[in-house]
């Protein structure tokens, strides 16, 4: 057969946890290979021992038919295979053509030779349409820039074998229609891929087959055409999935965050990101900030939930002023945010999934008494929690979160926000690197929230999210308010159409805003 | 029998695996290297009496356990001021001009005023403690308000602090002694009450020293604040996001970093010893204070934790002791300090980087012999 990659009986386990169980995968060339499978069905860990960062406890690789022994990612690099990594590998500070060239620096007696690395660049970047700017720092270009120089790292070593490991889940959708076709490229050449993702969608429209992993386990590779959304996902979960979220309409209570004529100055130029912005979420109700990344809905977000300062301008929860006010004191008053960069702000990857768990609480009386942590508390207080929102991982609650799976990580910070008594729930796209059946789930949680008279703030880049769970939408479109839509009666199109900023509401001030005074 | 057997097997296991124990290994893999180091240098600097040199230098120390003690003190608690700022992600390279402080202020109290004995000394050790506190205070403020590089700052009070103390001690005509150099003797009521131990200067400070270390480690690991600090220190972008306040936190640690290294200060100078010029009296001949760069030593070898480095520190003071006897078989006091620092720094060094060296092949070993238990395990059941 013509496999360029087989997979065989490979089984891995780590601590308390069998992650790979006999599992067994063939990729053949040219073909783009979906990868599907719960949160810690062990995606990730197969791609890894492919990549070399893993090795296999037991099972062998085969290359074009050969046994091929892959102990580090330097032998994958030499077998060609490359991997865009769930959360990228780069150098925050390098350049983005440093960080491509990093380890495989092109070099005359020791010296850099830069020249060389930038033209056979720009020859890739023009061939495959991945708009780069080769001297921009990692750390100022958006993730979805960032994407494209995890690929093009790939497209310059050479690698015929492309790894994706969830490349979708921080995209926008505009982007994620431009990497699929990317992709295509790709298998057309030749070059064979494997995909992984949690979007249903995505595997519908661009892969050929589909291999689903169940806690571990191999459950069955199937070809695209003859399957359908429903049996993948009854493949994956074992159960029906909802794809769309049942919740009666609002009762709409008083208002319990209005933001006033809010301005927030860019950190890097002297530009305004968010102008002059008025609204108000009143209790019971879920309202949505659409608008394509970077039009100032992630500083919006920040000065609501304290991370950021306004530079003028009023927010206020339940009528106290908490424009000024520290994080923990917006804590204490109500507001519990679900944050955007889970590695980042979320967790603590090197605590332990207790003691993350307790992040937001852990000062509250019951869980100290006079500065001293209670120990047993949090440990069943812990427990509680992971098995309410089903979070897997090795070693319960005392897993060290580094270990865990994207997507329980995700459910750990969901859990923790979730299940903290609030007013305000700020939510910045909380089903990131879900499964369908988590994300089911949270949507049901989010939607109880919202019925037990709480106010939520969500902010998605999933415009299925967007419409599905919404009460209301404020799209926002170069730091201005551009529309207020409601779900029921617009189109995605129309959404659409708001978002690119294409089309335009005067807003004469809230009407919201107005009706409170 | 059976079952007994994997109970056993299992309670074995569960040794194996405890995190102590890997970064134990890990501590003595690093230490074996440094002496390794330590005696190649050795027989490069003279051949024929090298083993009998370095096997002074190992087990020299025994002999002299009182003294070991005696000479850990200051590094145990440099060594704890180190560790404690390193938990929350600050690196305070300040600890020698705090521990300068701290010995000047017990110095001053020890020297200035007259308080009846059974209070003096303790007097005398708060103020080291304050005096400590406040040179961590400086870099800390800095840090929290300007967000100034604690390394810089820190540096920079090392040297202030020393040319400080060195210029209010010669200009002070009750402290310094122009014709011998030095400062006056402590008197007897300043001094701290030794142990007793004949033939050794082992005194109450060892004893007081453990308890802080101890102290530390439930303050580190069971209390509120030790949870903030070292969430700070693994994420300072979730912990502030979490509410935490780093600002206060860093002050905070700062200060309870200064005041350990001035405690190590105090500890040092107000200890009764028959070691001339050891302690009880100061030069002020501009020399920052080793103990203080011992710290960082100290720390690394202990991998930061408190416990560890009451550890750590016994281990360089004993390697210190059983250096200066090996002079006994012909090598110059430089060599032996050279020798010393190979081993005290290759350790430490070895340690940080045992993620990169032999450690990660053994790791990946136990690793995969795990691995296969579990599976077992888990097919079994
Ligand atoms: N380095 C590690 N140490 C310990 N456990 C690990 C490690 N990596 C993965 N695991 C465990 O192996 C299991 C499979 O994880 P993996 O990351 O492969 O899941 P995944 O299918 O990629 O899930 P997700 O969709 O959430 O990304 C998880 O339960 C995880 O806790
Ligand atoms: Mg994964």
């Amino acid at each position: 057969m013509d496999y360029v990659i087989e997979m065989l009986n490979i089984t891995k386990a780590f601590p308390g946890i069998i992650a790979n169980d006999d599992v067994t995968l063939r990729l053949r060339k040219g073909e783009i290979h979906a990868l599907l499978g719960e949160n810690g069905a062990g995606k990730s860990t197969l791609m890894s021992i492919l990549f070399g960062l893993h090795q296999a406890d037991k099972g062998e690789i085969k290359k074009n038919g050969k046994v091929v022994e892959i102990n580090n990612p330097n032998d994958a690099n030499n077998l060609g295979i490359g991997m865009v990594h769930q959360h990228f590998q780069l150098v925050e500070i390098f350049t983005v053509l440093e960080n491509i060239i990093l380890g495989v620096e092109p070099n005359k007696y020791g010296f850099l030779q830069k020249k060389e690395a930038r033209e056979k660049l720009l020859k890739l970047s023009e061939n495959y349409g991945l708009q780069i700017d080769l001297d921009a720092l990692i750390e100022d270009i958006p993730v979805g820039m960032q994407q494209r120089v995890e690929i093009l790292k790939m497209l310059y070593r050479d690698n015929e074998i492309l790894i994706f490991d969830e490349p979708t889940a921080v995209l926008t959708p505009q982007e994620i229609e431009e990497l699929m076709n990317i992709m295509r490229g790709f298998a057309k050449e030749g070059k064979s891929i494997l995909f992984i993702t949690h979007k249903l969608n995505e595997i519908m429209a661009v892969a050929d087959r589909c291999t689903v992993l169940q806690k571990g386990k191999w459950k069955g590779t199937v070809d695209i055409k003859e399957t359908t959304k429903e049996e993948l996902s009854w493949m994956m979960v074992g159960r029906d999935v909802k794809f769309s979220v049942e919740k009666e309409s609002p009762k709409i209570g008083n208002v319990v965050l209005s933001v006033e004529n809010v301005t927030v100055k860019s950190k890097e130029s002297a530009q305004d990101v968010v102008k002059d912005v008025s609204f108000n979420v009143r209790a019971g109700e879920i309202v949505c900030i659409a608008g394509v990344e970077g039009n100032g809905q992630t500083e919006l977000i920040n000065v609501i939930t304290g991370l950021e300062k306004v530079s003028r301008g009023k927010i206020s929860l339940n009528e106290t002023d908490i424009t000024r006010m520290s994080i923990r004191n917006r804590s204490k008053l109500g507001i519990s945010h679900i944050p955007e960069d889970r590695h980042k702000h979320g967790l603590v990857l090197d605590y332990s999934l207790e003691k993350n768990l307790v992040l937001q609480r852990y000062w509250q009386e019951g869980f100290q008494k006079k500065g001293f942590i209670k120990k047993n508390v949090v440990r069943n207080y812990a427990t509680e929690l992971i098995s309410k929102y089903d979070i897997r991982s090795g070693e319960g609650p005392k897993t060290i979160v580094r270990g865990m799976s994207g997507g329980n990580q995700q459910k750990a910070i969901i859990a923790r926000k979730l299940d903290k008594e609030c007013e305000l729930l700020v939510a910045v796209q909380p089903t990131r690197g879900l499964d369908v059946g988590a994300i089911e789930f949270i949507h049901e949680r989010i939607v109880n929230t919202r019925d037990k008279g709480k106010a939520v703030l969500l902010m998605s880049l999933e415009l299925d999210e967007v419409m599905n769970l919404s009460d209301r939408i404020l799209v926002i479109y170069e730091g201005e308010i551009v529309g207020e839509l409601n779900p029921k009666t617009t189109s995605v199109e129309e959404l659409g159409l708001y978002m690119a900023g294409s089309k335009k509401d005067k807003r004469e001030g809230d009407e919201h805003a107005k009706l409170k005074k | 029998m059976q079952n007994s057997k994997n109970n056993f097997s299992a309670s074995m296991k569960k040794i194996t695996k405890s995190k102590w124990l890997s970064s134990f290994s890990a501590t003595l893999l690093a230490i074996s290297l440094g002496l390794i180091f330590g005696l190649i240098v050795m027989v490069v600097a003279s051949p024929t009496d090298s083993f009998s040199g370095f096997g002074m230098m190992l087990f020299g120390g025994f002999s002299r356990l009182g003294n070991v003690f005696y000479f850990a003190t200051p590094i145990l608690m440099t060594g704890l001021s180190v560790g404690f700022a390193f938990k929350m992600g600050l690196f305070n390279i300040g600890a020698s001009g705090q521990y300068t402080m701290g010995l000047f202020f017990a110095l001053y109290v020890g020297i200035m005023f007259n308080l009846p004995s059974g209070i003096h000394w303790i007097v005398c050790i708060i103020a080291g403690l304050i005096g400590g506190m406040i040179w961590g205070f400086i870099p800390g403020l800095l840090k929290s308000l300007m967000n100034v590089n604690e390394v810089i700052t820190s540096i920079m009070t090392n040297y202030i602090g020393m040319y400080l103390v060195d210029m209010l001690i010669r200009n002070n005509g009750k402290m310094f002694v122009s014709s011998k150099a030095r400062t006056a003797y402590i008197p007897a009521t300043a001094q701290l009450p030794s142990l007793g131990v004949t033939d050794s200067n082992v005194n109450i400070a060892i004893i007081l020293a453990t308890l802080i270390a101890i102290i530390l480690y439930i303050v580190l690991y069971k209390t509120t604040f030790g949870y903030e600090l070292m969430a700070t220190g693994h994420n300072k972008h979730a912990s502030h996001y979490a509410g935490i306040n780093y600002k206060r936190n860093t002050i905070l640690t700062m200060v309870i970093a200064g005041g350990l290294s001035g405690l190590g200060g105090a500890f040092a100078i107000l200890a009764p010893s028959n070691i001339p010029g050891s302690s009880m009296t100061y030069e002020p001949i501009n020399i920052i204070a080793a103990n203080g760069f011992n710290g960082i030593a100290v720390a690394l070898l202990g991998n930061s934790h408190p416990i560890g480095i009451i550890f750590s520190s016994l281990f360089i003071s004993h390697i210190q002791r059983g250096g200066t006897r090996a002079s006994l078989f012909g090598y110059k006091p430089e060599i032996i300090d050279v020798v010393i620092a190979v081993i005290i720094y290759f350790s430490a060094f070895a340690l940080v980087m045992s993620s990169a060296i032999g450690v990660v092949i053994k790791k990946r070993k136990e690793r995969k012999a795990e691995a296969v238990n579990t599976v077992k395990e888990i097919e079994e059941a």
